[in-house]
């Protein structure tokens, strides 16, 4: 079969809509968002009716798909790092009840933090709920791995969770595609107590689950995803996983390395080919992309013998992605090097478009804010972080989806005054909601600028669980009536928009502003479909 | 054969569709590919780059180590030299377009800027913008800059001007004749310099 260019994430999306998936759940997040858009513009996704409808956070789109496997059909669900955080409580308890219909998490790590506020290794959770789960370390290998997990988890009845990074999820390369395989037809879980984790039937649950361990290894053992290739130098032996398996064949001519390597891609750890690696090599390099996971594991926290390194030992980064000069320089080999970046050259940071209405929104909150002294505005996670940086310099905090308006709360709560919370649309109808609700149940000073652009606009434009109903959704959270403000955020309007917000920020309970105007991106994407059709019409 | 390139330019400016056209005559071909993005926050007017990897053999990083890229390809002049420490420096080229995007306060100065672009020893430096807008179409200052990377690609003309044809074929005849025509005028002018 002829091979198709695929990202690392659109090898996924395809490897599961050939694997007879039923539908996908996620939200946004980079590195992970076009999973779930290459399976809402598959031909093959819509003719086979596969549900690609993004969810309202990554909790809701982990219990979707628990209920979807539940019914007896293939579901996947798909976030990045910190989203698994809040898909965290549905997670780990799938591991208890298990899979009827095949359940594959996929969570995209971001090593040295391109678009995320941490870099935290998914690998922890995968032992953490004591579930089996995959590596890859090419685009092909994406794939393959995907098909081959929904068989996975429905042979164990196991949810089965996939790791990626971003330089694989957004790398592309040719691809070649398995025979596509039906959906399941629907099959409710035949065991009546399986879902259901009343702490009888949990105990039960996870000696089962904890059953399973030694048959997990044995299938890592045996993994085409795992290998172990002799090599006749012993002096050093490199257990690489995921990606760092490319970095380091990069070093090689025709990629021969002279030392036993071995390629993981599939966990639990293969313990017995690890200890075949320590036993007949004098030093074993632990390349591996993200926290040193693989190298803790495998010198212990005593480090006894010293001759385990990587990470942890200083002979690669600690933090940070890896890449193929680093790996040299931990080899031994010659680092290579072009020519120095000249003096000139400064950063050039992401900046809000021109255009854009958070930049009004700025504007009017920092006029507004003047008067009251620096640090006490709260914000979130979006394109609106960027008023951390210069001209606007307007906020103070970002740390999880939804932390702006409890964060404010908290400050407000030790008696800080005025708090304000800057929050966009998306990001309150994800995690929001139920903050708001904390300080409308105490009648907490704050005030709640819900910035409504109409999308999501940071991952690219999706589709706003928010459209439309913001006013609606705080008027039902308590938020009165008398204190929520839909504003346009626009030059002509700064003026009364600046007294709007100083008004509120006097009021001693809960006010909601929303400014609303459209994202300028979409609404340039939409400007130029109306011109081709009207080109195409007349 | 193998051709690594560095793409770059500033979030928004399309260095990807360089990729896709050159990805589309190579793939076609029968070589390898592979090519790491920049997705998400950085797009927002920030630099940004792609790795671009083409080869007859398998390929293993995604990433191109440093020191070893055949080509830089930029469509800003700055960012162009943002990537040197991953040019060959012997045997590499940079190909850049001259007029700088400017959405940063502390720009350098463009004189120097174009001074230490004439210092170094292989580059093609091409007012693309211009070259494009004469032809009709500012927005295929990137058809401008592909056709002035074109001479040191290693692909037959033919076969770029075919994967170009073959990118804007739904945009209809007037799109597909403009962009080979700023191809074209990228092509003439690399030549000239040769």
């Amino acid at each position: 079969m002829a091979k198709t260019l695929f990202l690392g994430d659109e090898a996924v999306a395809q490897a599961a809509l050939d694997a007879g998936l039923s539908g996908v759940y996620a939200y946004p997040g980079t590195p992970s968002t076009e999973i779930t858009e290459f399976i809402q513009n598959s031909k093959q996704g819509r003719e086979g009716q596969v549900h690609s409808i993004w969810a309202g956070n990554e909790k809701t789109a982990m219990e979707s798909a628990i209920g979807m496997s539940y019914a007896g059909k293939r579901a996947m669900v798909c976030m990045k790092h910190v989203g698994l955080n809040v898909a965290a409580d549905p997670f780990m308890n799938s591991s208890i009840t298990g899979a009827n219909g095949g359940l594959v998490v996929v969570v995209a790590d971001d090593p040295s933090m391109h678009s995320s506020q941490d870099e935290q290794d998914s690998r922890f959770f995968g032992k953490f709920a004591l579930i089996p789960f995959y590596e890859p370390s090419n685009q092909q290998e994406a794939y393959d791995i995907t098909y081959a997990a929904f068989e996975y988890s429905e042979k164990y009845h196991t949810p089965v969770l996939i790791r990626l990074t971003t330089r694989l999820s957004h790398s592309r390369a040719g691809v070649e595609r398995k025979e596509a395989r039906s959906q399941n037809p629907l099959h409710i879980e035949e065991n009546p107590k399986q879902f259901i984790l009343l702490p009888a039937n949990a105990r039960v649950h996870y000696r089962t689950l904890l059953g399973k361990q030694e048959a997990f290894e044995n299938e890592s053992l045996n993994s085409p995803f795992n290998k172990y290739i002799d090599g006749a130098d012993k002096k050093m032996g490199i257990i690489a996983s995921g990606i760092a398996y490319n970095y380091l064949m990069e070093n090689f001519e025709n990629h021969q390395c002279p030392y036993p390597v071995l390629k993981i891609s599939q966990y639990p750890l293969p313990s017995k080919l690890i200890a075949k690696m320590v036993d007949e090599c004098e030093t074993v390099l632990v390349a591996e992309e993200g926290y040193p996971f693989i190298e803790e594991q495998v010198r212990g926290i005593l480090n006894r013998t010293g001759n385990i390194i990587g990470r942890l030992s200083g002979a690669l980064p600690r933090d940070g992605e890896l890449n193929p000069n680093l790996i040299a320089k931990a080899l031994g080999l010659p680092d290579t090097y072009g020519m120095p970046v000249p003096e000139l050259v400064v950063p050039r940071p992401p900046a809000l478009c021109v255009g854009c209405p958070h930049i009004d929104s700025y504007l009017a909150i920092n006029e507004a804010m003047a008067e009251h002294g620096k640090g006490k505005v709260f914000a979130d996670i979006g394109c609106y972080t960027l008023g951390a940086l210069p001209p606007y310099n307007a906020i103070y905090t970002t740390v999880d989806m939804g932390a702006s308006i409890t964060m404010a709360k908290g400050a407000a709560d030790a008696g800080l005054r005025p708090v304000l919370a800057v929050i966009g649309d998306s990001t309150f109808t994800h995690s929001g909601m139920t903050s708001l609700l904390d300080c409308v149940y105490e009648n907490t000073p704050v005030t709640v600028m819900i910035l409504d652009n109409s999308t999501t606009g940071m991952t690219g434009g999706q589709d706003s669980h928010a459209l439309g109903v913001l006013g609606e959704i705080c008027k039902g959270l308590g938020v009165k009536e008398e204190h929520i403000h839909r504003i346009t955020p626009l030059k002509k309007d700064h003026e009364a928009n600046v007294e709007l917000i100083k008004k509120e920020l006097a009021y001693e309970g809960v006010s909601v502003i929303i400014p609303t105007r459209e994202c300028i991106q979409t609404l340039s994407r939409r400007m130029k479909k109306q011109q081709a059709a009207k080109k195409a019409n007349s | 054969m193998k051709i690594d390139i560095i793409l770059a330019g500033v979030g928004g400016q399309g260095i990807l569709s360089i990729a896709t056209i050159v990805g589309y005559a190579a793939v076609k071909r029968g070589m390898y590919m592979k090519q790491a993005e920049v997705h998400g926050m950085s797009q927002r007017g920030g630099d940004v780059q792609s790795h671009f990897r083409l080869s007859d053999h398998e390929i293993a990083s995604d990433l191109i180590p440093m020191g070893k890229a055949d080509m830089i390809i930029s469509v800003e002049p700055m960012e162009s030299l943002r990537y040197l420490p991953w040019l060959n420096p012997e045997t590499g080229w940079l190909i850049t377009n001259s007029q700088p995007f400017i959405n940063i306060p502390n720009y350098p100065d463009v004189d120097k800027l174009n001074a230490t672009l004439d210092g170094l020893k292989n580059k093609v430096v091409i007012d693309a913008d211009k070259i494009a807008s004469e032809l009709g179409s500012a927005r295929s200052a990137n058809m401008v800059i592909l056709g002035a990377a074109s001479p040191y690609l290693q692909l037959p003309f033919e076969e770029i001007e075919a994967a170009v044809r073959e990118n804007f074929a739904r945009k209809g005849d007037d799109v597909v004749n403009t962009n080979i025509a700023c191809l074209r005028a990228g092509r003439e002018f690399a030549e000239k310099m040769k």
